[in-house]
């Protein structure tokens, strides 16, 4: 398909500029490894003090806990990224979440896909919705699903009788996926690692992943290029509201009930766990797989508050806070850099 | 055949009619000029040629059928490829993403094959001179650089129309050759080219016909090689061409008064570790200084450096004999030095605020007393410039982001001049801005330089840098290796005193060798 065109030969450039362009090659590459794999290690960083300081911090339970309790926080977090590489943000995911674990112990009623297609079903509808008032409306993504999020909300009290009634989740099946393990790690980590992989490739390799990244650097050199803007668009937030809906649909299997009480603020947390993962907030670069470093980051924050035990619990929140400052004043200064050489 | 056709199209926003029964057609194999003022419609054209804007009235043809696309995706399907005046790129993807964004090399799976994609995109860009690094981020490469990217990419594609609104805005000469090769190389392939730009000199040497748009209109179409310079101009401004022959090549009056010995800028010994290699320079008031050399001999440097926007490894900078104590931007603008960067994208105007506002913006604290601000003055402070300037906006209330390019390149300009600086660095100053209102330009520099400021003048136009600058101090490598003054000043001078630091350094090199 390429188009055969004879340039002329142009003069070698002098070797001090090659010099130039090769340190500021290098120099690029840093900083972006940097910024995509900060998370990573300061996360291996925290995970080493704890091991050296509380012993119970190191034992192989421990670590189970850990990553069943991020379970659902992760498969949140995976789509919010999606949300925010496209510079937008979805404030919706915690009501959809804490929605999608109601209707999904209610749905178990009739069996365990029932269980996780009703939740899908009806976030997913969130999602469109969300998603196609965003694209086509030009609407603040802010606005959209703030209104999401109170409308989802609304839908989960009248369900619930306003919150009074518990369902409990009759499948036997949909019961066992939440509290068994294959090889050791429950049933719900292996989902969350499958997604992230999957999450991956498609943010990673391939032309959706592409428009993504595209839309969030520039969405009106997007569209001049050829991305389907609004098609993009669309998608991600659907994917964001399935993502939370399973989230709630995983979090009801394992506690065996569609818990009314809980989800307040998720969303905050699921964008934390992203910014501190090296996404940025104002879109366009940012990896899934900072995203889990993001997402574990946190849960071994709180893991470790608990372990000192005399400490507040509530300052797990300050420390998930000063982290995240500390991220975006890190990743502006990155950003920067990496514009002014 | 007729390749690509519009007739009797109009596109009206609020309060501007930006095409008015427009007729434009482009045949197989021809470079087609398309010229006007700025604001006069090209871009709105090009914008609705390729479905980005549908057009209220009249109809698009292409190769004979009548066509309306819905986005800029169906007119690239359909053969149409487009370099677009503002945004074109990414800045955060990688180059090669850039290169490749929605036409991918896919495996056998359908997944992005990103080595392939990288080693391709590395082919690619060689020939057209760029050596980088494909994996970096687009927006780290110069201007000129990205810009080559962008031609790349809309060449690559199996195009039968190519569309170029101001490729060579933000070029160096060098870059423009390789442009000109890939434009004639593409008329010898039968693929026809809509060609925008303001350097006459490039519409003479590459372009076939010419189509001329004033006001939204078609004041003029036929073969480019019949019309005379002069006429051409006086065609796009509406002009008398005895009106416009008398007033000359650039708005410059040639020599200025020096007020005074003492310097208004002395900068000494600036060093940046790749970039700078002690410059000095000094400039007194009421003096234009021009900086000549070749691309990366590092101009644009010097001017970011005392500006404050480019760090300093060694060098001190002086305002009228005070010493700048804190190194920014900010310490720069408060000790009255003025920058107009090179990259007018990132910085300089909002483009959601007003016209009016956005040279507020810049003139308050000056004119705030007590915190309070006369509306009046600003009014005329505002009034005067866009007059001035010839700023083409529908009222002063009118968004920045909706002017055309030209007219968000002149409100930076006023808001820069509208800072009464004591020092103004101008990078590119005409860069965009049509004929007209280029002598505007230089006009309003000589009258601020009359008025005791003291001007650096960094411009790509030799004729630009020669008639404005009373002395031209050149650089190359970041070292400065002449200073013409007085009769020297000359495009003859320029070039020898380049062509002679050039071969000297190549001899450096060939002794360095050999010991
Ligand atoms: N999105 C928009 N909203 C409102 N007015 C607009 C918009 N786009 C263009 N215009 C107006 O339409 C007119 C034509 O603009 P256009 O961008 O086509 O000019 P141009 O010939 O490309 O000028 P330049 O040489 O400066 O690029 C201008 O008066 C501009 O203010
Ligand atoms: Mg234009």
């Amino acid at each position: 398909m390429t188009q055969d065109v004879t340039v002329p030969p142009i003069a070698p450039p002098p070797e001090s500029a090659l010099r130039d362009e090769r340190r500021a090659d290098r120099l690029d590459r840093i900083v972006g490894t940097v910024q995509r794999q900060g998370a990573l290690a300061v996360l291996v960083l925290v995970a080493a003090i704890g091991f050296a300081a509380f012993p119970n911090f190191r034992s192989l339970a421990n670590a189970e806990t850990i990553l069943i309790s991020a379970a659902p926080l992760a498969l949140i977090a995976l789509g919010m990224t999606f949300v925010i590489i496209t510079g937008g943000i979805d404030l919706s995911v915690g009501s959809l979440y804490v929605l999608g674990g109601v209707v999904a112990a209610y749905a178990s009623q009739w069996g365990v896909l029932a269980a996780f297609l009703a939740p899908l079903l009806l976030c997913g509808a969130f999602g469109v919705v969300n998603g196609v008032l965003v694209a086509y409306t030009r609407m603040a993504p802010f606005i959209v699903t703030l209104a999401a999020l109170l409308g989802a909300r609304g839908l989960m009290r009248a369900l619930s009788n306003e919150g009074s009634e518990t369902y409990l989740v009759r499948s036997e099946a949909f019961r066992a996926f939440g509290s068994g393990e294959f090889l050791g790690l429950a049933y719900p980590v292996w989902l969350a690692l499958a997604l992230f992989a999957g999450g991956a490739v498609l943010l990673g390799r391939t032309r959706f992943g592409a428009s993504v990244y595209a839309i969030g650097g520039s969405e009106d050199a997007a569209r001049l290029m050829g991305v389907a803007v609004r098609r993009t668009q669309v998608n991600v937030y659907v994917l964001s509201g399935l993502l939370a809906g399973l989230a709630g649909a995983v979090n009801a299997a394992r506690l065996g009930s569609g818990v009314t009480v809980i989800g307040v603020g998720v969303e905050l947390d699921a964008i934390a766990a992203v910014v501190i993962g090296g996404t940025l907030l104002t879109g366009g670069a940012g990896t899934v797989a900072g995203t889990i470093a993001g997402v574990l980051l946190l849960g071994v924050i709180q893991n470790l508050i608990n372990q000192v035990g005399s400490v507040n619990i509530s300052w797990q929140q300050v420390i998930s806070g000063a982290f995240l400052a500390v991220v975006v004043v890190v990743q502006t200064y990155l950003t920067r850099l990496r514009r002014i050489q | 055949m007729t390749l690509l056709e519009v007739a009797g199209v109009s596109k009206t926003f609020p309060g501007v009619r930006a095409l008015d029964d427009v007729s434009f057609a482009l045949q197989p194999g021809e470079v087609h000029a398309l010229v006007g003022e700025n604001g006069a419609g090209k871009s709105t054209l090009i914008k609705v040629l390729t479905g980005v804007y549908q057009p209220d009235d009249g109809a698009v043809r292409y190769r004979g059928e009548p066509v309306s696309f819905g986005t800029p995706l169906d007119a690239q399907r359909a053969g149409i490829s487009t370099i677009y005046q503002e945004v074109n790129l990414v800045p955060l993807m990688s180059v090669a993403r850039n290169l490749f964004l929605g036409r991918e090399p896919r495996n056998a799976l359908g997944l992005v094959d990103e080595r392939r994609m990288n080693r391709e995109a590395a082919d690619v860009l060689t020939r057209y001179g760029v050596r980088t690094d494909v994996r970096r981020q687009l927006g780290t490469l110069a201007l000129g650089a990205q810009q080559m990217v962008a031609l790349a990419r809309a060449v690559m594609v199996d195009a039968k129309v190519v569309i170029m609104d101001e490729p060579t805005s933000s070029l160096e000469p060098r870059e423009v050759e390789t442009l000109f090769g890939v434009i004639r190389d593409l008329h010898a392939q039968g693929i026809g080219i809509v060609y925008v730009s303001h350097r006459l000199d490039e519409l003479y040497q590459i372009c076939d016909r010419v189509t001329i748009l004033r006001d939204g209109r078609v004041v003029h179409t036929g073969p480019l090689e019949e019309l005379e310079r002069i006429r051409l101009v006086s065609l796009m401004l509406g002009r008398d061409m005895a009106e416009v022959r008398r007033e000359g090549v650039t708005g410059f009056t040639g020599e200025h008064e020096v007020q005074g010995a003492q310097p208004v800028l002395r900068a000494a010994g600036l060093r940046n570790r790749h970039k700078l290699h002690g410059v000095d320079l000094a400039v007194r008031p009421g003096e234009v200084v021009g900086l000549g050399g070749l691309l990366g001999a590092g101009r644009s440097e010097t001017l970011k450096a005392i500006g404050g926007a480019l760090p300093l490894d060694e060098g001190t900078v002086e305002v009228a004999g005070a010493p700048l104590r804190r190194r920014t931007s900010v310490g720069a603008v408060k000790a009255g030095i003025a920058l107009l960067p090179e990259d007018r994208k990132a910085e300089g105007i909002v483009p959601s605020l007003s016209v009016r506002e956005n040279i507020a913006l810049a003139v308050l604290p000056r004119l705030s007393r007590l915190g309070l601000v006369s509306e009046k003055k600003i009014d005329t402070i505002v009034e005067r410039f866009m007059t001035r300037l010839r700023i083409k906006a529908s009222s002063p209330h009118q968004r920045v982001g909706d002017l055309s390019g030209g007219n968000q390149q002149k409100v930076l300009l006023a808001r820069l001049l509208a800072t009464a600086p004591k020092v103004l660095l101008l990078d590119e100053p005409t860069r965009g801005i049509d004929v007209g209102a280029k002598a505007e330009v230089q006009a309003l520099v000589d009258e601020l330089a009359a008025e005791g400021l003291g001007v650096v003048l960094v411009s790509s136009d030799a004729e630009e840098l020669i008639e404005g600058a009373d002395r031209v101090v050149v650089l190359r490598d970041g070292v400065v290796v002449g200073t013409l003054d007085g009769a020297d000043v000359s495009t003859e001078g320029l070039l020898r005193t380049i062509a002679a630091a050039s071969s000297a350094a190549a001899s450096a090199a060939t002794q360095e060798e050999a010991s």
